[in-house]
């Protein structure tokens, strides 16, 4: 038995064991102090966690792109953020130009929907024409080559829209039918985080349905299993992989949009890489590949983040906790790297080759 | 004219030569096996046909028609459909999904029901599981499955790949005699097999293959006669 022990024991382990142990007494001795100091109300958390769903609902949203591809591809689009931001950045004009008609105010579910489908459309070119240009050339390349090709890409997207729409920054309009709150259970809601929510989660029901009930979902399975039997079933493999980087792209200019009613301001050509990045934390903390666990890891990063600051980092008597929202969601990102790097969902990388 | 005829059909993978003039027939109505030893070609012959790899030079003609050219999906609506080498099945996927993706470019549901009753009936087992995750399945009843989902696309030409790998005898004699089942209703097969005692059984003519050349070829009767073969494949001294 002892022998057995100490074969076993190494110092990696016994590292990654008292870091492990180190970050949940952080965790713990956090929550519990500033609880204990009684400083913020039940509504307040409530708050907190409501409009963390609706940012993580944004960010499942974006993420489900990352991960709908990585499950066919193995590769990780990191042009995503930036087919978020052709969406969001193309449809704030059409916006500007419904808020001016007054299209906006009279029938605002009519005009917010037929924005999100302008996104989408837009998104889903530029997911399309990205793979056709930049990824499919180099299928069967090392894994490294595509991931560079992304990054450069990403590039590439930006400064196209900025050759088209400009530098400056733009918002969304005020939509009236959307401010104010509603009055749930002895806590005031704003009805946009509602909206944000309820839509978001909307697109990821059609997805899931999409994904397990349809005939074009059913072959993206089976090609994310074994290409080549997919192969032989008659399934042609270049067009399922179109139609998966359609479908994220599609996902992606729909975030777009949404998040340009839940966060108006600060849309411009760099706006895709900060909630790009933030979706691919969420994707690799779901699982990446693995569907349900985007959602799940959106949701779960946007909820983290948004009271994470205040009732962890204040118990520890951090200042100013609430500019550190990135700070904590970036941790858990290296945290979930290497205490679970298969995702909360997600499945040990060696089943990937059976 | 044969169903299929291959051609002086040589094969690459990155520089390895793997089939060096291969030249067979197949015979609307047959089953025809390829038997040979480990790295044989066999499976590359099939992998060839089935328009998973290409073939550097020489010809595929299939109903008159030259193939070598064609991707594996584009070779499904041609009438080729293939039981890869370790059943291939989709784990994630239900036995019913898995049938599906077999029927994947049919339209006509009314016929798409029908075969799938068809399979059902030839693999009851697979009627009692058709909700299950094919993953959980047992060797057995996956290979079942691979081959009633080869059948859903209801192909003229059956290309099999060693379907009684790892299964125990009875199965082995199980999936053996169903193969002879849907040749009688009309489905053409070319079988590779290791198990060449078992091949030689149910097919009409075979073909030796070796290092990438087919070194003898005869009907299975004669096969199972012939001393090298009985010495080679059979292990008859």
């Amino acid at each position: 038995m002892r022998e057995k022990f100490f074969e076993r024991f190494s110092w990696v382990s016994l590292v990654l064991n008292s870091f492990r142990i180190i970050v949940i007494i952080l965790i713990v001795v956090g929550a519990f102090n500033t609880l204990q100091g009684g400083k913020y109300t039940t509504s307040q958390w409530v708050s907190l966690s409501v409009s963390g769903l609706a940012q993580g609902s944004i960010y499942a949203l974006i993420a489900l792109g990352y991960t709908l591809v990585y499950g066919i591809l193995l590769m990780i689009n990191f042009a995503h953020g930036e087919v978020f931001m052709a969406g969001a950045f193309t449809a704030v004009f059409v916006a500007e130009a419904f808020k001016e008609s007054g299209f906006l105010d009279s029938s605002p579910l009519l005009a917010v929907t037929i924005l999100i489908l302008v996104a989408a459309v837009v998104s889903t070119v530029v997911a399309v024409i990205l793979e056709r240009v930049a990824y499919r050339p180099l299928r069967g390349a090392p894994r490294l080559v595509p991931l560079i090709t992304a990054i450069g890409a990403s590039f590439f997207l930006q400064y196209t829209f900025r050759g088209l729409y400009g530098s400056g920054f733009k918002s969304y309009p005020e939509v009236a039918a959307v401010q104010g709150t509603w009055h749930i259970a002895g806590n005031d809601i704003p009805i946009v985080q509602i909206v944000v929510f309820v839509a978001a989660i909307l697109l990821m029901v059609a997805l899931y349905w999409l994904v397990e009930r349809t005939k074009v979902g059913k072959a993206m399975r089976a090609v994310s299993e074994n290409k080549e039997v997919a192969a032989l079933m008659g399934i042609d493999i270049d067009q399922i992989i179109v139609m998966t980087f359609a479908i994220g792209g599609a996902l992606a200019g729909a975030a777009g949009v949404i998040n340009g009613l839940y966060r108006p301001q600060g849309v411009s050509f760099t706006m895709g890489f900060f909630p790009g990045i933030k979706a691919f934390t969420a994707a690799v903390l779901g699982g990446i590949g693995n569907i349900p666990g985007a959602m799940l890891g959106g949701l779960f990063l946007g909820v983290f983040e948004s009271i994470g600051p205040n009732l962890i980092l204040e118990g520890l008597g951090i200042p100013a906790a609430n500019q550190l929202k990135d700070a904590i969601a970036f941790t858990m990102l290296v945290l979930v790297l290497i205490f679970r790097p298969q995702g909360i969902l997600g499945e040990r990388l060696t089943e990937k080759k059976a | 004219m044969a169903l299929l005829e291959v051609n002086d059909v040589h094969a690459y993978y990155g520089y390895i030569h793997a089939l060096k003039g291969i030249s067979l027939t197949v015979e609307k109505g047959e089953i025809v096996t390829l038997i040979g030893g480990n790295g044989a070609g066999k499976t590359t012959t099939l992998r060839t046909i089935s328009g998973l790899l290409k073939p550097r030079h020489g010809s595929i003609i299939f109903e008159g028609e030259d193939i070598a050219q064609y991707r594996a999906h584009q070779l499904v609506a041609k009438g080729i459909s293939m039981v890869p080498e370790g059943r291939g099945i989709f784990a994630k996927l239900t036995v019913l999904e898995n049938l599906e993706m077999g029927a994947y470019l049919r339209k006509d549901k009314d016929g798409i029901a029908k075969d799938m009753k068809r399979v059902f009936e030839l693999f009851p087992r697979l009627a009692e599981r058709k909700n299950q995750v094919a993953g959980t399945m047992s060797g057995g009843e996956q290979q079942m499955l691979a081959i009633g989902r080869a059948l859903m696309s209801r192909p003229r030409l059956l290309l099999m790949d060693e379907p009684s790998m790892g299964l125990a005898p009875v199965l082995v004699e199980l999936i053996f005699d169903t193969i002879e089942e849907i040749n009688k209703a009309g489905t053409t097969v070319l079988l590779v097999e290791q198990n060449a005692h078992m091949a030689l059984q149910i097919a009409h003519r075979g073909y030796v293959l070796q290092t990438g050349e087919i070194v003898l070829s005869n009907t299975a009767k004669e096969l199972q006669k012939d001393p090298t073969v009985q010495k080679a494949y059979l292990g008859i001294e």
